[in-house]
């Protein structure tokens, strides 16, 4: 793991990969509970994120942040977005237990 | 003669034209104003007729002057190569049939208005018979094939919307059905018959098919493989299964006892002048093809005799006075294809000729009786009519004579001359077809003086009532009957000569020598009265007389004997009343297997094939699918997201492990 | 720089722990909490790499302002967590197997493949500026994507008031519009109080 005294790439990749599945186990471990999804979901964008500045980093590309810095402007809107959703939905049935949107079973 | 000089004036395709137009016109009026004119509707027609009519008869005394006519006159469609053009070749024969079918119809018009006076669809009925001599016309005077079909089809056409004129009645449409099922038989093998001609010549115009033909003897096809076939028996026999749907020659005759089940006017217009004679013609008028063929007269000869004999002895246990006479109409029918077969052209075209007049009477006259008898037609029910109808009386009796072949009536001279030619005739099975006719000779007199003794004489035994309301027919009826006697009368011993020995017909025909049979007559003949005085010392008349005497006796004077006789020749009378079984085979075997057939295809092919299989159950498979996969449609978003990863993991091992 | 490859173990050591914590945290609250600290180490990490502007916008715009709108939903709103955490383990079993299958074949691929192999760069010099060259960068080459995010922005910003906007019945508000468009006899109405003429 060490070269030249600094971790390798892969050793950025493994992480983001680690990060990328804590954020699926979150999906399947809180699949009621759309506030946690919605943090596992950023979870998996952040390991996206290390990702790309890692391989900016590495590769000497400066566009893997200008990559970065979009992502965080489109997970920032889909927060906002997600929350406000989320607020209306639980005005509406006073709970926000995904288990209750049902609406779309065939 | 003076009375058509006026003519010479006008264009002759002028005159050609409106011999067919006129009564399509008459037709086209009666039709389309019959709810306006309502009693008024046989005028049109009747005009039209008419003028065909004094037409038919200038076109007849020009080609005495021995002016033809050949051409083209519009070209109704083009096909590649084939040119399907409307023409008209008027030769001696056409003008015959013309004046024979133009003076029928008119007969049968001017009967009509009287017969079918009250009836409500009165104008539909003048549309028909119309439109059945401009089918007619146009069969006869065409000059090539495809014409000759569309003329042969629309007779057809007619014949099934006038037998099945008085459609409420269940029996009538099933006669009308019939008729024309049978004629479709026959009309497939003259379709594929005139297939085959424009495959070999190219052509369907007649002169250029006639002019081919000798290129085309002995030319062979295998259809079959390993048996070559003559191409020109095939095409010959084609076109004849044709006729015998037409002209109602066994095993094709079935349908036209059933169509007595039309008007009486109609059976008098099918039976003399249109429809089945429309087959006589056709092969008179193919006789260039038929020459050539020696296999093919040979089965027109013996189909014909058969028909004559065998559908006469059926006419002596039909108790039905119209069927009766259709029976005697098959029989010589028979005759005419006989002569067909022997070579003998002219003498069919003699005969056909004779034929229409004294059987159009003989309906007429029937028309008559049946219109006193208040629309009785069993003759069980008639009797003693001669007091009542002397007119009526007079005219049956001609027809009766003519029809059984008594000198001098027309009747005995063209069928002894049929028989005489027959006899002459050397092809295999001639010897076995004289001796079918000379004993239809006795048959003939016997059913036709049966029913005249059984109509007009004895006892009567019809109910009261009728019997204090008979009375003679008005003069619309009257007319045509005594109209037509004149010729039944005359017609024999004053056109055999020129008709009958083809001096006339001549042109039109063409005649191998080997099979020459007039040819023959023609160079003994001696005139008129000696074949007359020749005739009286012959077979066919002494058993002619013989039949009306035994009918005389039978039903005149000893009438148990009839019946005493129907009990000991028990089983010939079985035979004959099932008319040999022919309505039973068709029935049982023809109508019910193709019943099962349909049946079979209906369920198994239509019901659970298309239907079941295809149709309804490409339906119900998709939503038994939809139905059992709406399960995966969970609506929990959870579900929709697993579903994804899951996806990308998969689709990530596919690639790590293939394409890494 | 033996330090540099110690830092980067340790944020991603507190990295991962934080978001497993996140993921399994009882309360929301702490979820978010530990989202934050997931962020920071993840900044650490960014800045690690020489990205210092993204780190410090990560904090800012994350931190700042995404955890604290998740915190403010989540203490706004009165959820039974009882509820929400019924069958909590009953997935894991098939998450963990999805996890480990996806981290193992990406691990094969890293170590399989090139990628895994390129030398680290030299260490960044000392007068680099990163800001600065992503600045550059955006505002020229990426101008439009830009233009593009800040729109996305905006309509995220609209949906969200539009979603979230109710008017509540019985406020007291002045609509200047009906007070500029009123007429003087929609003030007084006068009232016949003899009635009709007997």
């Amino acid at each position: 793991m060490m070269m030249g005294g600094q971790p390798t790439l892969a050793a950025y990749l493994i992480l983001g990969a680690i990060l990328f599945s804590i954020g699926v186990v979150g999906i399947f471990l809180n699949r009621k509970n759309v506030i946690i999804l919605l943090m596992a979901i950023e979870l998996l964008l952040l390991a996206v994120n290390i990702n790309l500045v890692a391989f900016s980093r590495y590769l000497g590309n400066l566009e893997g942040q200008v990559f970065v810095f979009f992502i965080l402007t489109v997970a920032a809107a889909e927060a906002a977005i997600g929350l406000a959703i989320l607020v209306v939905y639980f005005r509406n049935r006073r709970s926000i237990n995904v288990e209750d949107i049902d609406e779309l079973r065939g | 003669m003076w009375v058509f000089d006026w003519l010479n004036a006008f264009p002759p395709l002028l005159v050609y034209l409106i011999i067919p137009l006129a009564p399509l016109a008459g037709s086209l009026v009666a039709g389309f104003g019959g709810w306006k004119l309502q009693e008024q509707a046989h005028w049109a027609p009747l005009t039209g007729v008419a003028v065909s009519f004094y037409l038919a008869l200038a076109v007849l005394f020009q080609t005495l002057n021995g002016v033809d006519f050949y051409g083209n006159i519009y070209t109704w469609a083009v096909f590649g190569h084939l040119q399907v053009p409307i023409g008209f070749d008027v030769d001696s024969l056409t003008a015959l049939m013309l004046v024979v079918v133009t003076f029928v119809s008119l007969c049968v018009h001017l009967y009509t208005i009287g017969y079918m006076h009250g009836d409500p669809g009165y104008a539909r009925f003048f549309s028909y018979i119309s439109l059945f001599t401009f089918s007619m016309i146009m069969l006869v005077m065409s000059n090539n094939f495809l014409q000759l079909f569309f003329g042969w089809e629309a007779v057809g056409l007619v014949s099934y919307l006038l037998i099945g004129f008085w459609f409420q009645r269940e029996s009538a449409n099933v006669a009308a059905l019939k008729a024309f099922i049978v004629n479709r038989v026959g009309d497939f093998g003259f379709l594929i018959g005139i297939a085959a001609i424009y495959h070999y010549c190219g052509s369907l115009d007649y002169r250029t098919v006639f002019a081919m033909v000798p290129h085309l003897v002995g030319q062979t096809v295998e259809i079959i493989p390993g048996h070559p076939w003559n191409v020109l028996t095939w095409i010959a026999l084609l076109l004849f299964i044709g006729a015998m749907g037409k002209s109602a020659q066994v095993p094709l005759h079935v349908w036209l006892p059933e169509s007595m089940e039309g008007p009486t006017p109609i059976s008098a217009l099918i039976h003399a002048a249109t429809m089945v004679t429309a087959g006589i013609f056709m092969v008179a008028r193919m006789s260039p093809i038929y020459e050539q063929s020696a296999t093919a007269l040979t089965v027109i000869l013996l189909i014909g005799s058969i028909t004559a004999l065998f559908m006469g002895l059926i006419g002596l246990v039909q108790n039905d006075i119209k069927r009766i006479i259709a029976y005697s109409t098959l029989s010589q029918l028979g005759y005419m294809t006989a002569a067909l077969g022997a070579s003998a052209f002219s003498a069919a075209i003699f005969h056909l000729m004779t034929h229409a007049f004294f059987k159009a009477l003989l309906f007429l006259a029937a028309g008559s009786v049946i219109h006193a008898m208040a629309n009785e037609q069993d003759i069980r029910k008639m009797g003693g009519l001669r007091k009542a109808m002397p007119i009526t009386y007079i005219t049956f009796l001609i027809g009766g004579l003519a029809l059984s072949g008594i000198p001098p009536f027309a009747g005995f001279f063209s069928k002894d001359l049929i028989i005489e030619a027959v006899g002459i005739s050397t092809l295999p099975g001639a010897g076995w077809a004289e001796f079918m006719l000379v004993a239809g000779a006795f048959v003939t007199a016997l059913y036709t003086f049966r029913m005249f003794f059984m109509v007009f004489h004895g006892t009567p035994r019809m109910d009261p009532y009728t019997r204090d309301h008979l009375h003679e027919s008005p003069w619309v009826i009257t007319v045509p009957l005594i109209a037509l006697a004149i010729p039944a009368v005359y017609a024999g011993w004053a056109y055999i000569g020129p008709v009958g020995l083809g001096h006339f017909l001549d042109s039109s025909l063409v005649i191998a020598p080997q099979f020459n049979t007039i040819g023959e007559i023609a160079a003994h003949w001696q005139g008129a009265g000696v074949f007359l005085v020749h005739g009286l010392e012959a077979w066919p008349f002494w058993l002619a007389v013989a039949g009306i005497v035994c009918a005389a006796y039978f039903y005149a004077w000893n009438t148990g004997l009839p019946e005493w006789l129907s009990r000991i020749l028990s089983p010939a009378v079985w035979l004959l009343e099932s008319k040999y079984g022919f309505d039973t085979f068709n029935n049982t075997v023809l109508v019910r297997g193709v019943v099962q057939f349909g049946r079979l295809f209906w369920h198994v092919g239509d019901e659970k094939l298309i239907d079941g299989l295809m149709v309804n159950g490409t339906a119900f498979g998709i939503g038994k699918l939809a139905l059992s996969w709406r399960r995966v449609q969970t609506g929990y978003i959870y579900h929709y997201a697993f579903a994804m990863i899951i996806g990308l993991i998969l689709f990530m091992t596919y690639f790590v492990i293939w394409k890494g | 720089m033996i330090i540099t490859t110690i830092l980067f173990y340790l944020f991603s050591a507190i990295l991962l722990g934080s978001a497993t914590a996140v993921i399994t945290a009882r309360n929301p609250v702490y979820a978010s909490l530990f989202l934050v600290l997931a962020f920071f180490n993840a900044a650490a990490l960014f800045i690690l790499l020489g990205a210092e502007f993204l780190g410090l916008i990560l904090i800012l715009v994350y931190v700042g302002a995404v955890m604290v709108l998740f915190l403010f939903v989540v203490m706004m709103l009165d959820i039974n967590l009882t509820r929400l955490k019924e069958g909590f383990l009953s997935y894991l079993p098939l998450g963990l197997a999805i996890a480990i299958l996806g981290v193992l074949e990406l691990a094969v691929v890293f170590w399989t493949s090139p990628l895994g192999h390129i030398p680290a760069p030299g260490p960044i010099p000392a007068n680099a500026d990163n800001t600065r060259a992503l600045g550059v960068l955006l505002y020229t080459h990426y101008l439009y994507p830009f233009e593009i995010a800040a729109v996305i922005l905006l309509v995220a910003i609209i949906a969200a008031i539009a979603l979230t906007l109710r008017r509540r019945q019985g406020t007291k508000t002045q609509s200047i519009a009906a007070q500029m468009a009123v007429r003087a006899k929609d003030r007084i109405s006068l009232v016949n109080l003899r009635g009709p003429e007997q």
